[in-house]
């Protein structure tokens, strides 16, 4: 028996007993170590004849890789026993609980803010901002509201100074006047923020959000003014049409003025907006008066244009369902969770308002 | 204003029905706001006759009365009225009925011992009158209505509409008929004017004092002598009850219905309690009066008062006094029809906080020229109640009216309307209205109604033909979508990110009042001035915020009272410096109680703490493009927090503008607000204090660059004084060389066992890494030793070997 064949025994049925790794791994090396059986075999080939050199190496190699397979292969065995006993033994309860995450929310006033602008933001409108604190001159008698008007009995105003020339603005119009006596015509703006009077129930509470509406132009007339709220309304409350009613009313600081209605109708306790025989007032909006143009310095022969006002949290009560305005503000973890927006919901166009 | 239907009637002649008027009313801008159907049970009450009356047997007051209601059987009812006598005529109220002036429901009841089957009515029981002594005493034509309903049946319901501060003319039955009838909805009824024709002179002296801002502009005024005051009519009781008025007594009854009816107010006067004449002048100081309400004023000076010799007898306009008041006893009144300055009833109402139908008319401007015809209609009226003589109507007056004219360019119509109407309705329109039009080389040459004060421009003009022509026929013009400027300017935009950027770090968002309580104001006003609000709702929101955490303090401890232990709130919002427009701020405000992973089976809990909101800040500010590497912070902070659990952060090492502070709050003050919970902490970020970059945020950026050559990391272990700051440690080191220390992070801190008092250790890991080549070993040693020497030298740390 050549060499070869006498290995090759000897290992194969060394191989067939029971082995554990390190058995395994001793034979291994003791075939392919340095100076294992095989290796030295290998070594011999360059001292053999050239005419059994062919088979020696081919026989070699043959007896090579069998042995080396056998052995692979029970090495493999035992590492994928080894990992299957590991993941035996790892075996967790998935149901408990994952760590734990707390998540921000953006108060509803906010996001209706947001979607706000982002409709009129398509339209053109850019977003202008006036402070809280106003001088009664912006916030009445520029506004064509003068002293003694019986109209200042609607603004039950919280004021700053006896002389009552400081005030909380009573609403968002006198971002009118700043921007008008700021920038130059054409104006396309709308100014949201929040609004003081000095009244609180049920539905008032001393400080609630409005945004205002300004669009002077050469030639902007009701129709525009009209089209715009139909346009806004539809897409604020997302819906294919809307019922939507304009009647006369009256503010100083606009004439024509008017106040707007939308359809709706009581389905199991939810609004539904757009349908239905019962009319909702949602905004006031008008031309702006010649007056008010004439205290800005703007000449209305040339210029003319609409503005309108709207109460943010109503259309935030209208859109989402909620009932007490007062709740707005009050703070309860509750609420603000259950009311509250995902911060990652930010309202666009493409995307469309809400989800 | 409270109208109905069946009282327009006698202005508007119209076939149309009570749902359509209902339309159109709102449709011209008279708005509807609620409708009422008048009491239904009101036909329950019939007239009646007493046929019988016996005494009770138990009750010496009572009778029991045998009724003839115009059934078969007489009713037996119990009265105890002294005026009870049999053949009398009154009113009966079955068992079921509703009592007006009790609201209560009457049933059958045994009244000591005798069963009454219901009742019979006083006047006041009725709501007819104030008279209660006695049962209701019909006159004799009501014989013939027995057993008939005694309230007429109204169908009419009561209809009432918020008019506007601008129209006056519609506090009267007929300016709305007006409106009505100019928008087509029936025709206005012409009034036959009558004229009073008598030889009696006015013989009361009456003066307007000429003076300055004299309130009153004319007093017209009448004599009846003779009268006999008594109980109005049923028409005109039916008439003031329809609209919810009270019936008092004719003289009254008739001036009240001509001001509901043609908006005229009215007073009239008992003749015989004024002295001599009467002064129409402004008032002193400390003149008092009493007043109808029964109530006594005391005036300021410059009031429009209507007195006499003895003094005030009513304030102009506004209300009379008792000590000239007519009753039922009054023999001579003198009726008074003026013209008073809408300012100056304004005013003094509002400095004595009254509100009357009067003031209300006349603060928004009466007819100048209805005074006239104000007082022929109330004085013959008075004559066929009451009986006297009418003498003629004397006027005094400080100034004539003139009536207003404008030029009207029929184009400016379409100009704003955006929609035509031919010349021909307009005329129509404007000539119902009770404009006198005339043509003229620009248009029209309009005379304005002397009853509307409102108009005096074209746009007015405008808006008259747009809202009787009826707003649906404005056209939509749909909007054009086109954007010429950006939606939000950059302050707007970083606004907006802050909000969301807090929002995404678990706060939820509140919006608080801008006000606050004074107390809660104090923790946190620093050094800022309080503002104060002059008319608070209550003195809990009494003054404007200096800091947001005043509200969310607060807000924060109402949740924990709820039960909420781990709660993050935060609001974004205006602050307070002074109490001139724009001296405010915009603060991002969070705040922060209790624990991280409370009950948690895998995590340990660990209070909420400075380092907790020191991360939101800095990761809000440099998620909104801020560089970190640049940010200073120090332990400078207000009084408000703990000072030694406290920062104050700049954007830059100039330190000029305060960009934010985050802390604890500082536990005197949880203790002073009763405040519960493990741990508060919270932070400030003054917007207007982040500079807000001129490039964007991708022209900000650096070239993109990287080094693929080996990084190495090196341990640093220095041992400092207590009160060196980590941050010196930090900017020693990157100082070292720029281009080859890229991160440095500490990543242990420790005081204690083999570390001598007053000093602490703090371990440091570098990344060194260099973008031209791969460092050999010479090369970490020499920027080591460069490292440990910098530190030394600047910090006076030791290495620790």
């Amino acid at each position: 028996m050549s060499d070869l064949k006498k290995i090759k025994n000897e290992f194969l049925s060394k191989l067939q007993g029971k082995l554990d790794i390190s058995e395994i791994n001793q034979i291994k090396s003791d075939l392919f170590g340095k100076s294992g059986l095989i290796s030295t075999q290998f070594k011999k080939i360059g001292t053999i004849a050239e005419s059994e050199k062919k088979k020696f190496a081919s026989d070699l190699n043959i007896i090579k890789d069998e042995l080396q397979d056998l052995i692979n292969s029970k090495i493999n065995k035992f590492k994928s026993a080894e990992i299957n006993k590991r993941l035996e033994q790892e075996k967790i309860d998935i149901t408990l609980p994952e760590r734990s995450f707390v998540r921000g929310k953006i108060h509803p006033v906010s996001q209706t803010i947001d979607e706000i602008s982002s409709i009129f933001s398509e339209i053109g409108f850019s977003v202008e901002e006036g402070p809280d604190v106003e001088t009664e001159y912006n916030n009445f008698t520029a506004l064509n509201t003068p002293e003694n008007h019986p109209a200042r009995d609607m603004h039950d105003t919280f004021y700053l100074d006896e002389k009552k020339q400081k005030l909380l603005r009573t609403h968002t119009s006198p971002v009118q006047i700043r921007t008008m006596l700021k920038d130059k015509p054409p104006f396309k703006i709308i100014a949201p923020g929040r609004t003081y009077r000095s009244d609180s129930d049920q539905t008032h509470s001393p400080m609630f959000h409005q945004v205002e509406g300004l669009h002077i132009d050469e030639n902007i007339n009701m129709g525009h003014l009209k089209g715009c709220l139909n346009y806004f309304i539809k897409e604020f409350f997302e819906v294919d049409k809307i019922k939507m009613r304009f009647r006369p009313s009256h503010f100083p600081f606009t004439e024509p003025s008017a106040e707007v209605d939308i359809g709706y109708e009581m389905k199991d306790g939810k609004i539904l907006i757009g349908e239905g025989n019962q009319w909702l007032e949602i905004l006031g909006c008008g031309m702006v008066h010649p007056n008010v143009l004439k205290n800005v310095k703007l000449d209305s022969k040339k210029f003319q244009g609409y503005a309108f006002g709207i109460g943010i949290d109503r259309l935030a009560m209208l859109k989402y369902g909620i009932n007490d305005l007062r709740a707005f503000f009050d703070c309860d973890y509750r609420w603000l969770n259950h009311f509250g927006f995902d911060p990652l919901d930010v309202p666009t166009n493409y995307r469309g308002l809400s989800r | 204003m409270k109208i109905t239907f069946d009282w327009l009637k006698d202005h508007l002649k119209t076939s149309l029905k009570e749902k359509n008027l209902l339309e159109q009313l709102t449709n011209i801008g008279l708005e509807v706001e609620s409708v009422e159907s008048l009491s239904t049970d009101n036909e329950l009450f019939k007239v009646a006759e007493i046929i019988k009356i016996e005494k009770h047997p138990n009750a010496d007051r009572l009778k029991v009365c045998d009724v003839n209601v115009g059934e078969k059987e007489f009713k037996k009812v119990v009265c105890g009225a002294a005026n009870a006598k049999e053949g009398l005529l009154t009113v009966y109220a079955p068992p079921g009925a509703i009592i007006p002036k009790t609201n209560t429901k009457l049933v059958v009841a045994k009244i000591r011992g005798v069963t009454s089957y219901g009742m019979l009515c006083s006047e006041s029981e009725l709501n007819l009158s104030d008279e209660s002594d006695g049962i209701t005493e019909l006159p004799k034509k009501f014989k013939k209505n027995i057993g008939k309903n005694y309230f007429s049946k109204s169908k009419s319901k009561l209809i009432d509409l918020s008019i506007t501060p601008n129209r006056p003319d519609c506090l009267g039955v007929r300016g709305i008929a007006r409106d009505l009838a100019a928008s087509g909805f029936g025709k206005l009824v012409n009034l036959k004017k009558k004229k009073i024709h008598t030889k009696n002179k006015q013989t009361l002296k009456i003066k307007i004092n000429k003076e300055k801002e004299q309130g009153c502009n004319a007093f017209g005024s009448c004599l009846i002598t003779n009268v006999k005051n008594s109980q109005s009519p049923k028409w005109l009781k039916d008439k003031l009850i329809s609209v919810g008025q009270k019936p008092i007594s004719a003289i009254v009854d008739v001036t009240n219905y001509v001001m509901l009816d043609i908006n005229r107010p009215l007073h009239a006067y008992d003749v015989d309690k004024i002295e001599k004449g009467i002064i129409v002048r402004n008032s002193k100081f400390g003149e008092e009066f009493t007043a109808l309400d029964n109530k006594n004023y005391k005036l300021d000076s410059g009031m429009c008062v209507i007195s006499d010799n003895k003094g005030v007898l009513g304030l102009g306009g506004i209300i009379g006094g008792t000590r000239s008041g007519t009753e039922f006893n009054t023999k001579n009144i003198l009726l008074e029809s003026a013209y008073f300055e809408p300012g100056s009833i304004r005013n003094t109402a509002k400095k004595l906080n009254l509100d009357t139908d009067a003031k209300f008319r006349f603060e928004r401007g009466i007819d100048p020229l209805s005074i006239e015809e104000g007082l022929n209609k109330a004085a013959k009226l008075i004559k066929e109640i009451c009986g006297g003589e009418i003498s003629k109507i004397d006027i005094q007056k400080k100034e004539t009216f003139k009536t207003k004219k404008i030029i009207f360019d029929p184009n400016i119509f379409e100009k704003i309307s955006g929609f035509k109407i031919s010349s021909k309705e307009m005329i129509k329109i404007l000539e119902d209205l009770g404009f006198g039009v005339k043509k003229h080389k620009k248009g029209f040459k309009l005379v304005i109604p002397s009853w509307r004060p409102d108009i005096s421009q074209e746009v007015d003009i405008v808006e008259e033909l747009v809202r009787i022509t009826g707003y649906d026929k404005i056209k939509f013009i749909d909007p054009i979508k086109h954007r010429k400027k950006s939606t939000l300017n950059k302050y707007q935009k970083l606004f907006h990110f802050l909000q969301r950027s807090v929002a995404s770090k678990g706060y939820l968002e509140a919006i608080t009042w801008s006000f606050t309580d004074k107390r809660y104001n104090d923790h946190f006003r620093d050094t800022k001035k309080e503002i104060k609000i002059i008319n608070p709702i209550s003195m809990e929101l009494g003054v404007l915020r200096n800091s947001i955490f005043s509200n969310l303090i607060m807000y924060m401890n109402k949740n924990l009272d709820r039960g909420f232990k781990d709660l993050s709130i935060f609001e974004i919002g205006p602050i307070f410096n002074g109490s001139n427009p724009g001296e405010q701020n915009t603060v991002v405000c969070g705040l922060s109680a209790g624990k991280k992973s409370r009950l948690s089976w895998i995590e340990k809990d660990r209070n909420v703490d400075v380092f907790d909101v020191k991360r939101d800040v800095i990761q809000t500010l440099v998620e909104a493009g801020y560089n970190s590497e640049k940010f200073l912070i120090d332990n400078d902070t207000p009084t408000y927090y703990h000072p030694g659990k406290s920062g104050r952060l700049f954007l830059n090492n100039k330190k000029d503008h305060i960009v934010g502070y985050f802390g604890e709050i500082h536990p005197t003050i949880l203790k002073q607000i009763d405040m519960k919970t493990e741990s508060l902490v919270g932070f400030e970020i003054f917007m207007d204090n982040l500079k807000l970059a001129e490039k964007t945020l991708n022209d900000q950026k650096a070239k993109f660059s990287f080094s693929d050559y080996q990084k190495s990391e090196r341990d640093f272990a220095f041992i400092v004084n207590k009160d060196v700051n980590a941050q010196d440690l930090i900017d020693s080191i990157s100082t070292v060389d720029e281009s080859l220390v890229k991160d440095i992070k500490v990543f242990d801190v420790y005081e204690g066992d083999n570390i001598p008092e007053n000093q602490k250790s703090i371990a440091i890991n570098v990344t060194i890494q260099s973008s031209e080549r791969t460092l050999n070993e010479d090369d970490l040693e020499k920027i080591n030793n460069l490292i440990i020497q910098t530190v030394e030298n600047k910090t006076g740390a030791k290495i620790r070997s």
